[in-house]
């Protein structure tokens, strides 16, 4: 098990990379605790495969450095960083047992016989599948098949990382669940440093100690679940994460109010002084509530997604989402909506700015 | 250092491959006197005789048109029955389908030699002997079943789905099959033609049984340069040449779908 | 997929099927025929029953040519299916590299029987040929018009040098097949080069193996224009093989009924071996759809 550490990493699949836009990964620096579950989370394009490759070693990055530990593995070929890795569709030996496909790394490794026997039952009996020790892998279904690869990559003691690569696509959605607890289960009992790449907010969010959310060959925003969601630092964060995603609306920002274009205004409870660019206020839908003072909206419609309703509305000229409680009675005809208090962010050119201070501009 | 040992793997196999049809080619640019004459690796006195002599006399050049012909009415031939039939082996059972594919297939493995004489005899006796059609016919014994064997798994891979959708849609089976489904297996169509195109172009036993002048195929007519003046070599080694290259331009066309038809086909 | 049960779909069949009883069937009843028969020419003909068959299964001339083709088949196939999946492992996977290698591999199997024949006719002779002067100029006794030895290697190198790329281009297509994720996964176990053949390379192969199997057993089993061109069946009988020896005998001889006779045996013998592979291959077929 080791740190994993990024530095100045960047990659381009062009051999001579002129602008921004010929990187496929930014230059990037990123420190990645040993024993830590990270989640990859971005939709396709965004170069979290990359990345993932670039770990693994299947790419060399066009430069910086990536260390296991204090080592540096730039150089290094896959069979020497001693990971394991889960890939998308599952990868097993057809033609062996299942007890051979989890002795397999082992045997390569020339380990003693008996102790790959005690180790093959161990891990046999961690991932549940004991029973089917003696069956050809040949004939087993997705999930079974993915177990054993994840079984393969646990059955090595001494294994730096193990990386996923969107393992559950093709897992039926109730056992996708199941999966996804056991590995949890996994990394808890055993605390592998482990790294899962997915564009399924649900399993990042579930899964991860940390989410690291990536936008176009960048990682926007590292951080808890919960960061991720109370304060994201990038407008792609705040779209990606939540359903539905965060509001966004153009506002002037003056000091510690936000000038909507329709006249309202805004209260940001801290003061910004002036911020350039093309500047927004960010309000999640779960923290906009109707009241009878505030800001008139035009309601849409409402939506009934279960648990909650989403009021479809429409605030100073732009679409704007409220979360209703369920038991909440429906809006009247001329609905008003307030903020939460210290829930506003205010962006600036897509990214979070930080507040001068906190007090109130006079 | 993987990479490398390849390439030297390829090299030597690819010189395998080359030099006989290298020495054929330098043949056929040396005049007689040098061929048996001098040894060369290359041909001292350059000559393109050989070629004019084949071009600029019908009995030998007609042997190419014929051959043309015959293969391009066969590959048709084939393609045209075998669709139908292919489609109904991937999308119903039917009593007898298994026994029937078996026994077309079957044909596949008939020796030309068998069927030598008797084809004689059949194509006699109803007219076609010496005709482009007895030949492309013939030629269906083997390509017919070969073509129905290739689209059955080309089509087993487009999904039922689609059929359902397009009668829901109000198409009737002939225009579905045309303008839906025959587009969907394009590729898998390219490659039992290519196959049909191959097999029919490289046999000799049956098409030279079946043909006497009008529908004699070159490679048939290549047994001329035995004369009583001696083995024309050069001609020969030219004549040999020109068979090579029609093959040579429609692997050159199709280079990019072989290996992927294998790989979404019969695998 | 789960097939429809629909007997009209005999109506697709239809034509391939005239079309093939017309090429089939007509000739092959006229074979039956003449192996029953008996005849003095000017088309009469006289029951012989299995006097035919009786006689051509003691024929040691059968025999023979029987035993010679089933070496000859073997010894091919012991070459070119390793050989072929050998080269398939190191052809280049993608580019125009792997574009040009393609096309010259398919070369030898887009040439006429006969002029593959004239080919290796020419140059393994002594005199004109580069493969029979390079021989003997180093000391090498080698004429394949004379010696039997000589007159089978060079059939079977032609034979190697012809088909082996089909055995090489059915494997590529299998390993064309085989998805990047299970190189990665078998480099991370650390497995060797061996063990990637072994568990991933061959498996896959498996299937596109039998086929190219199959298709050079029967081939090499019908084999008749290209040794012909080359040796004419000589020296003596050498490479006289089961086609060249049934062409000689109803052609050459025109013993028709031996012939027939023969030919029935013969086509036998293909379908029986043919059968036990397409049952081989569709029980694969079944076992992995079940899964």
């Amino acid at each position: 098990m080791a740190r994993i550490t990024l530095e100045n990493l960047a990659h381009s699949y062009s051999a001579h990379p002129k602008s921004d836009a010929d990187y496929a990964l930014k230059e990037m620096t990123h420190v990645w605790q040993d024993g830590g579950a990270y989640a990859l989370l971005g939709s396709s394009g965004c170069g979290k495969t990359t990345l993932l490759n670039i770990i693994s070693g299947l790419l060399r990055p066009s430069q910086g450095r990536i260390l296991f530990g204090d080592h540096d593995v730039t150089d290094a070929p896959t069979t020497e960083r001693n990971i394991a890795q889960v890939f998308q569709f599952p990868v097993v030996y057809d033609t062996m047992t299942v007890r051979e496909n989890l002795a397999f790394p082992l045997r390569n490794r020339g380990m003693d016989a008996a102790y790959i026997a005690s180790r093959v039952d161990q891990i046999a009996r961690m991932i549940g599948m004991e029973a089917m020790l003696s069956r050809k892998a040949q004939g087993l279904t997705a999930d079974a098949k993915q177990k054993i690869s994840l079984g393969r990559g646990m059955v090595r003691e001494d294994v730096n990382a193990i990386l996923f690569d969107e393992p559950l696509t093709v897992i039926d959605p109730h056992m996708k669940w199941e999966l996804r607890t056991q590995l949890k289960q996994l990394h808890r009992q055993f605390g592998h440093t482990m790294i899962y790449v997915t564009h399924d907010q649900t399993e990042a969010l579930t899964f991860a100690d940390k989410v690291v959310v990536m936008y176009d060959g960048r990682v926007v925003q590292m951080g808890t679940p919960e960061e991720l969601f109370e304060t994201p630092a990038h407008t792609f964060v705040g779209y990606f994460i939540g359903s539905p995603g965060m509001n966004f609306i153009d506002a002037k920002i003056e000091g510690s109010r936000a000038l909507l274009p329709g006249g309202e205004v805004v209260d940001l409870g801290a003061n910004y002084g002036t911020v350039a660019g093309k500047t927004r206020i960010g309000i999640r839908p779960e923290h906009a509530v109707l009241s009878d003072h505030g800001l008139p909206v035009r309601v849409r419609r409402v939506e009934d997604v279960g648990r909650h309703r989403i009021l479809r509305a429409e605030l100073s000229g732009a679409g704007f989402n409220i979360v209703l409680p369920e038991d909440a009675p429906p809006p009247g005809p001329a609905p008003r909506v307030s903020f939460l208090p210290g829930k506003v962010g205010v962006y600036a050119d897509d990214w979070r700015v930080a507040p001068q201070s906190l007090e109130r501009a006079a | 250092m993987k990479s490398r040992s390849s390439a030297i793997v390829m090299v030597l196999y690819l010189l395998f491959l080359m030099i006989p049809i290298y020495w054929l080619v330098n043949m056929s640019l040396k005049t007689n006197a040098e061929i048996t004459g001098t040894f060369s690796l290359f041909p001292n006195n350059l000559t393109f005789r050989n070629y004019q002599v084949i071009l600029t006399d019908p009995s030998w050049y007609m042997g190419y048109v014929n051959s043309i012909i015959y293969v391009v009415m066969n590959t048709v031939i084939s393609i045209t029955v075998a669709l139908p039939a292919a489609y109904a082996f991937s999308r119903y059972s039917f009593i007898g389908d298994k026994h029937l594919f078996f026994w077309l297939l079957s044909n596949r493995m008939a020796p030309p030699a068998v069927f030598a004489l008797p084809f004689f005899q059949l194509y006699s006796s109803i007219g076609l002997f010496d005709t482009h059609i007895a030949v492309a016919l013939a030629h269906c014994l083997f390509n017919v079943p070969l073509a129905v064997w290739i689209l059955e798994g080309f089509m087993r891979g487009v999904p039922k789905e689609i059929d359902e959708t397009a009668y829901i849609d109000g198409y009737s089976f002939p225009r579905f099959f045309v303008k839906i489904f025959m587009p969907l297996i394009a590729s898998g169509i390219g490659v039992a033609a290519f196959f049909c195109f191959m097999f029919s172009w490289v046999e000799l036993l049956l098409s030279r049984t079946l043909t006497s002048v009008n529908a004699k195929p070159i490679a048939a007519t290549m047994t001329r340069t035995v004369s009583a003046s001696g083995m024309d070599w050069g001609v020969l080694a030219a004549a040999g040449v020109l068979t090579i290259l029609p093959g040579a331009l429609v692997i050159w066309f199709v280079r990019n779908y072989i290996a992927k038809g294998f790989a979404l086909g019969r695998v | 997929m789960q097939k429809i049960q629909n007997n009209r779909a005999w109506f697709l069949v239809l034509p391939v099927l005239v079309l093939v009883a017309f090429s089939a069937v007509i000739p092959l009843m006229t074979v039956v025929n003449y192996a029953f028969n008996d005849t003095f020419g000017n088309n009469e003909f006289f029951w012989a029953g299995l006097e035919w068959f009786d006689e051509m299964i003691h024929s040691d001339r059968l025999h023979a040519a029987l035993g010679r083709q089933a070496l000859f088949s073997a010894i091919i196939l012991a070459i070119e299916v390793p050989l072929g999946i050998f080269v398939a492992l190191n052809m280049p996977k993608k580019g125009f590299w792997s574009s040009l290698v393609l096309v010259l591999m398919a070369l030898p199997l887009l040439i006429p029987f006969n002029v593959v024949g004239t080919i290796w006719q020419i140059f393994g002779r002594v005199d004109i040929g580069l493969l029979g002067h390079t021989l003997e100029a180093i000391g090498l006794d080698y004429n394949y018009v004379n010696d039997p030895i000589d007159a089978w290697a060079t059939v079977i190198v032609m034979d190697v040098w012809h088909w082996t790329s089909l055995v090489a281009l059915l494997c590529y297509a299998g390993l064309q097949s085989i998805p990047q994720a299970y190189y990665q996964a078998a480099k991370i176990d650390q497995a060797s080069r061996w063990a990637v053949f072994r568990y991933i390379e061959l498996p896959k192969m498996k299937g596109v193996l039998l086929i190219a199997v199959l298709l050079r057993f029967m081939d090499s089993f019908m084999i008749y224009t290209e040794p012909f061109v080359v040796t004419g069946g000589g020296p003596g009988n050498a490479t006289t093989f089961l086609s060249i020896d049934l062409v000689k005998m109803a052609v050459g001889q025109f013993d028709l009924g031996p012939a027939a006779a023969f030919s029935l045996m013969y086509f036998l013998v293909i379908m029986l071996v043919s059968w036990v592979f397409y049952t081989v291959m569709s029980n694969m077929d079944k076992a992995e759809a079940g899964q």
